[in-house]
């Protein structure tokens, strides 16, 4: 009872304050907080929906994807090489570096404003913590694991399977965890600057078009967006990594 | 030695790709010619006056997400209903995308630095705030406690015994804090178009300044690349005395 109160009792009362206080508001960009969820309700109908989300989280679950596969394996392949690696990790630095958004234009010359661009430019701007969390993952192996791997034969393909990925594991869902939030951020911006759908383009439209209950329609439902993803990561999180956690769990307790 | 010739291969490697045409040298233009792009930016005043933009965006944002996630941060965690009571909110809160923001800084601030800075500042007070909370939740109960039946006051507990322990997650946040920043300052140039180096990738693209455009982005990268150094530096001489640092051997 008392953990509900905490865990709901700020957020009923922000939103309870918002609602008050914009009640009579005559201020053009901060409309009621009563009209915009009514335009919520309006502007978010299920063809809206179909028609503008839908593809948004594609495009975002493919690039996400995507940038997992490659970051893992370019990431294990140079964690396991410590010359390769001691050659490509200032690039990768440099490549990291760079802000994401300003791949967009570069990628645009590349493949044009229509899907592909939007994809892969969710996958060149996730793959990097993804690539640089799942090296440090995999030079972190413990080298006895190792030995013991292959004193008994286990090798190639097997021993990355069982011995390096697992023991990397940690590392490499705190990289997906940061590539998720930027993938969010580079489907939005993607869409600002080119598209004809999207969550990122409808929302700058009613920016343009003054439509300013729905704009902030748009930006709560971006933002329930980031938490409901974040919420389904640390879920699968949980459970994917559950062995590790119960671990620290248990040192910690010693 | 080895990190040289990295970057020295990718050099080449882009000097070689558009020239065998392999790529065609529109979209990716070899090294060569990006190099005297930078060269012919590097001497004019706008582009100084770009990056100074950035950076002034840069430095403001993240001084006031740093002060407003230390002190929201210290005072949550030094109370523990606050604690309790806010969790969740931030929880919600910290995950939605500062790039939601954007159409609405359009709307208050236009194209200024104002909008610039509503951005970086959302965004990196996060990372501040999260890792103080972190700090602040990893004080040792028995230093906390011994510090009480010496009648520590409230305050004298969070200057002597809260702070250095929380210290080092702080410089953690502020790190984080800084490459975020350089990222959202860029992307708010670029997208909305207040002015600073974002603003002129913009143009260049639009203007169809190939080489330019490749020289700029090189620019924001090493600009990056130079934060995280000297944030690392800095987060290392302060610590000094630090476990987690001094641990360290020097390589």
């Amino acid at each position: 009872m008392r953990k509900v109160a905490y865990v709901l009792g700020l957020p009923v009362v922000l939103f309870a304050a918002w609602y008050l206080i914009s009640a009579g508001s005559e201020s053009f960009y901060a409309p009621p907080l009563r009209d915009i969820l009514a335009s919520f309700g309006r502007t978010w109908t299920l063809d809206r929906l179909q028609a503008d989300v839908l593809p948004s989280l594609l495009r975002l679950t493919a690039g996400f994807l995507l940038a997992a596969v490659i970051g893992v394996a370019l990431g294990v392949a140079i964690g396991l090489g410590p010359r390769l690696r001691a050659t490509v990790e200032p690039v990768l630095e440099f490549f990291r570096a760079i802000p994401p958004p300003v791949l967009v234009p570069v990628i645009m010359l590349f493949a044009g404003i229509g899907n592909g661009m939007k994809i892969i430019v969710i996958v060149f701007g996730c793959v990097w913590p993804v690539l640089l969390n799942t090296v440090e993952g995999v030079r972190a192996v413990d080298s006895v694991q190792l030995d013991t791997a292959r004193a008994y034969g286990i090798n190639g393909f097997d021993r990355i399977r069982r011995v390096v990925l697992p023991s990397a594991s940690p590392q490499i869902a705190a990289g997906l965890r940061q590539a998720l939030s930027i993938a969010i951020i580079l489907m939005v911006i993607s869409e600002m600057f080119a598209a004809s759908n999207g969550l990122g383009f409808t929302i700058v439209q009613f920016q343009r078009s003054f439509a300013i209950p729905e704009m902030w329609s748009g930006i709560i439902l971006l933002g329930l967006l980031g938490f409901g993803l974040s919420l389904l990561f640390r879920l699968a999180e949980g459970r994917a990594l559950r062995w590790y956690h119960g671990l620290r769990a248990a040192s910690k307790g010693r | 030695m080895r990190g040289l010739l990295g970057l020295a291969g990718l050099l080449v490697i882009v000097e070689a790709l558009p020239r065998s045409g392999l790529v065609d040298d529109g979209y990716l233009p070899p090294t060569s010619r990006i190099v005297a792009a930078l060269g012919d930016e590097v001497v004019t005043a706008e582009f100084w006056q770009a990056v100074a933009d950035t950076l002034t965006a840069w430095v403001i944002g993240l001084a006031v997400a740093v002060a407003a996630g230390v002190v929201v941060g210290v005072a949550i965690g030094a109370v523990p209903v606050l604690r309790a009571a806010t969790s969740s909110t931030i929880e919600f809160l910290r995950p939605i995308p500062s790039v939601a923001l954007i159409p609405l800084a359009v709307l208050l601030y236009g194209t200024d630095l104002g909008s610039t800075l509503l951005l970086v500042v959302y965004a990196a007070f996060w990372q501040v705030l999260v890792q103080v909370l972190y700090g602040v939740a990893d004080v040792d109960p028995i230093a906390d406690e011994t510090a009480r039946s010496f009648r520590f006051g409230a305050w004298a507990r969070i200057r002597h015994v809260l702070w250095p322990t929380a210290l080092p997650y702080v410089f953690t946040g502020v790190r984080l804090a800084a490459s975020v920043a350089l990222v959202l300052a860029v992307t708010a140039e670029l997208v909305i178009g207040a002015p600073g180096l974002g603003k002129m990738i913009a143009v260049a693209q639009t203007s169809g300044a190939v080489p330019d455009m490749y020289a700029l982005i090189a620019v924001t990268g090493l600009l990056g690349v130079a934060i995280n150094l000297a944030a690392r530096a800095f987060e290392r001489r302060t610590l000094a005395w630090h476990q987690s640092v001094r641990g360290e051997v020097p390589a």
